[in-house]
C-alpha cells in the first residue's frame, strides 16, 4: 500500500453466524461489483477485495499476478495510464495501481486472482472498524502495509457492457413493509412510500441517514431487538436510517420493513444529495426478484481478451 | 407468539413483553431448537429481550417454511423450560475513581455512595440480549431504586470493563468504546476475547452477580486504571 486512500478495507462475502456474541456482518456495501469484479478473476463470488470508499489509494505489485477493478466511478490508472474499469490487468513487480477519487457513485472493488490471502476471523476477513475485526488488523488499511497475493499467469477478461451495474443518483428502493409498520399510521406510510428522500452527509457503511419530511411513528421507542440487515429505523426525529452492513446488531428505534438488499449496492453508492424514493413491495415478490437476480448473475459471462 | 416479517430474509418471533426472565427463557428455548428444524437454511439468530430475530436463505427457504417450523417449535417450548443458565460472578471496583458517576447517581437516587453499590451487587442478573458491540451483554434488572436513565450527553470515550447503568439495566462495556450509561465502577475480567474460546465469559440466559472488591484486588486481577 503506497497509499492508504480515503477508506480501504478488505472485505470478503461477510461474517454470518456470531450474532450471538454481537458481531455485525461486515461485507461489501456493493456486493453485485464486487461479484463481478471476482468473475474477471474466476474468483468465488465472495473472495477478499479490497473495498475502496471514495478513492484515493495507491498500490505498487510485489509479485506478478492479475487484477481487477470495477464500482463506482472511481477511476483507474496502472503506471500513470489512465484504464477503464470492468475488466483484468497484468501487473509485475514495481507497477503502480492507483485510485483516483470518486465524483458521485464512491465504492470500488480491487481484486487479485484467488483473493487477498489473509486470516479470517470469526469465519470471514471482512473488516469491520467499529468491532475491530477483520481485515489485516482489525482496521482500514494503512500505508505501507503489504497486502499477500498469490502469483498468477491466468487469461485476461472483460465484461460485457450490458453487464455493468448501472448507477443513478435519483434511486427507488424496494421496500418489504415489516417490523413495527402497524405503529406508522397509514397516512406517514404514504408519506414514506410517495415523498423524496435524501442521502445526508451521515452516510456510512453503518447506516444511511436520510432527510426528507418527517416521518411519525406511534411509539418513540421499543424493546431493544434484533436487527436485519436492510432493516429501515425511524428514529424520533422522522428521519429514516437505511442500516447497512455494520449495523449494530440490536437496538430499539421502531422499524418501518426492510429494503430489498438488491437495491441496497445502488444505496450505498451514494453521496450526500443523491435522492432516494421508496416503493412498497411484498415478501413473495422480493423472493421472486432474489432468485431472478441469482438466476441473471449465473448468466453473466465474461469475454477473453488478447494481452 | 407473534410473528412479523423483518426483511426479505428475515422474521421475528415476539414471545411477550418487556423484560422477565419467563419470556426470556422462552426466547432462548426457541432459539435452541430453530437449527434443528431449519438446518443448512438457517443463517443466524438474534435473541433479546422478548423477541428472536430468525435470518434464513431466501434461495434455500421460505417464510412459509420458517413460519412452521417456528409454530412446530413453539409447541415445544413448555417441555424445554430449562430457567436459567450458569451462574458467573463478575469482581467490580466501585468507587468514585472508577465510576465516575457513582456520586452523581446516588445523590439522585437520594442514597449514599456505599448504598447503591450495595444495592447493585445484592441483585442476581439475568443477560437479556447480547449486542450493540461484540461481547456487550445487557443485563437485567436493576432495583427499582438505582436504575437511572442514560446520561443526556454520552462520553465519547467510555473505558473497557466500565459497570454501568441505563434505565433497569446494566452491563460491562467490553471495549473502550463511546457510550451514554451510568459509569459505576470498572470490572477487570475480560468481557471479549476474539482469540480465546469461549470468546465470552457469559451467554444469553446466564446469571450474573457482581461482587464487590477493592482497589489492589482490582489491579492484582489485571484491572487498568
Amino acid at each position: 500500500m503506497r497509499q492508504a486512500g480515503v477508506l480501504s478495507q478488505l472485505q470478503d462475502a461477510g461474517r454470518f453466524g456470531h450474532h450471538g456474541i454481537g458481531l455485525t456482518n461486515g461485507g461489501p456495501i456493493d456486493a453485485v461489483a464486487m461479484t463481478l469484479v471476482n468473475r474477471l478473476l474466476d474468483n468465488p463470488a465472495g473472495a477478499c477485495c479490497i473495498e475502496s470508499s471514495f478513492g484515493g489509494l495507491e498500490l505498487e505489485a510485489n509479485t506478478s499476478t492479475v487484477l481487477a477493478f470495477g464500482g463506482g466511478d472511481i477511476p483507474l490508472s496502472i503506471n500513470g495510464v489512465e484504464q477503464s474499469p470492468w475488466r483484468s490487468y497484468r501487473v509485475h513487480p514495481g507497477d503502480r495501481i492507483k485510485l483516483g477519487f470518486a465524483q458521485q457513485f464512491c465504492r470500488g472493488y480491487l481484486a487479485v486472482a484467488g483473493g487477498f490471502q489473509v486470516e479470517p476471523e470469526f469465519d470471514s476477513q471482512s473488516t469491520v472498524i467499529r468491532e475491530c475485526v477483520g481485515g489485516t488488523h482489525g482496521d482500514k488499511l494503512g500505508t505501507g502495509e503489504i497486502l499477500p497475493c498469490l502469483a498468477s499467469q491466468q487469461p485476461l477478461q472483460q465484461l460485457r457492457d450490458s453487464d455493468l451495474p448501472r448507477y443513478s443518483n435519483e434511486i427507488v428502493v424496494r421496500v418489504i413493509p415489516g417490523y413495527q409498520c402497524a405503529h406508522f399510521s397509514k397516512l406517514e406510510q404514504r408519506r414514506f412510500f410517495s415523498s423524496t428522500f435524501e442521502v445526508s452527509d451521515r452516510a456510512d457503511r453503518m447506516g444511511y441517514r436520510l432527510t426528507g419530511p418527517t416521518i411519525r411513528c406511534d411509539i418513540e421507542g421499543i424493546l431493544s431487538e434484533g436487527i436485519c440487515h436492510a432493516a429501515i429505523q425511524v428514529p424520533a426525529d422522522g428521519q429514516p436510517i437505511v442500516l447497512m452492513n455494520d449495523r449494530q446488531t440490536i437496538g430499539g428505534y421502531p422499524k418501518i420493513g426492510s429494503a430489498l438488499s438488491l437495491d441496497l449496492h445502488r444505496l450505498g453508492q451514494l453521496t450526500p444529495g443523491a435522492t432516494v424514493r421508496f416503493e412498497k413491495i411484498d415478501l413473495q415478490r422480493a423472493h421472486n426478484l432474489l432468485h431472478l437476480h441469482r438466476a441473471s448473475l449465473a448468466t453473466v459471462q465474461t469475454e477473453f481478451i488478447d494481452d | 407468539m407473534q410473528i412479523e416479517v423483518a426483511g426479505e430474509n428475515a422474521l421475528i418471533a415476539y414471545l411477550g413483553e418487556g423484560q422477565s426472565p419467563a419470556v426470556s427463557a422462552r426466547v432462548q428455548a426457541l432459539a435452541d431448537l430453530l437449527p434443528g428444524l431449519l438446518g443448512a437454511s438457517l443463517i443466524d439468530q438474534v435473541p433479546s429481550y422478548a423477541s428472536l430475530l430468525i435470518l434464513f436463505d431466501p434461495l434455500q427457504t421460505d417464510q412459509f417454511a420458517v413460519r412452521a417450523a417456528l409454530r412446530r417449535a413453539e409447541t415445544q417450548l413448555a417441555d424445554r423450560h430449562t430457567g436459567s443458565g450458569k451462574l458467573v460472578e463478575l469482581p467490580v471496583y466501585y468507587s468514585t475513581e472508577s465510576g465516575p458517576d457513582l456520586k452523581q447517581l446516588a445523590t439522585d437516587a437520594g442514597l449514599s455512595t456505599e448504598a447503591v453499590i450495595e444495592i447493585h451487587q445484592s441483585t442476581e442478573y439475568r443477560v437479556y440480549a447480547i449486542g450493540f458491540a461484540p461481547g456487550f451483554a445487557y443485563l437485567g434488572e436493576v432495583d427499582s431504586r438505582i436504575a437511572t436513565p442514560r446520561l443526556a450527553t454520552p462520553r465519547q470515550r467510555v473505558p473497557k470493563g466500565a459497570v454501568a447503568i441505563a434505565d433497569a439495566q446494566t452491563a460491562v462495556y467490553p471495549a473502550v468504546s463511546p457510550g451514554g450509561w451510568n459509569l459505576i465502577g470498572l470490572c477487570p475480567t475480560p468481557m471479549f476475547q476474539p482469540e480465546n474460546k469461549p470468546h465470552m465469559p457469559v451467554q444469553v440466559g446466564d446469571r450474573v452477580r457482581f461482587k464487590a472488591i477493592d482497589r489492589a484486588t482490582y489491579i492484582e486481577l489485571g484491572g487498568e486504571l
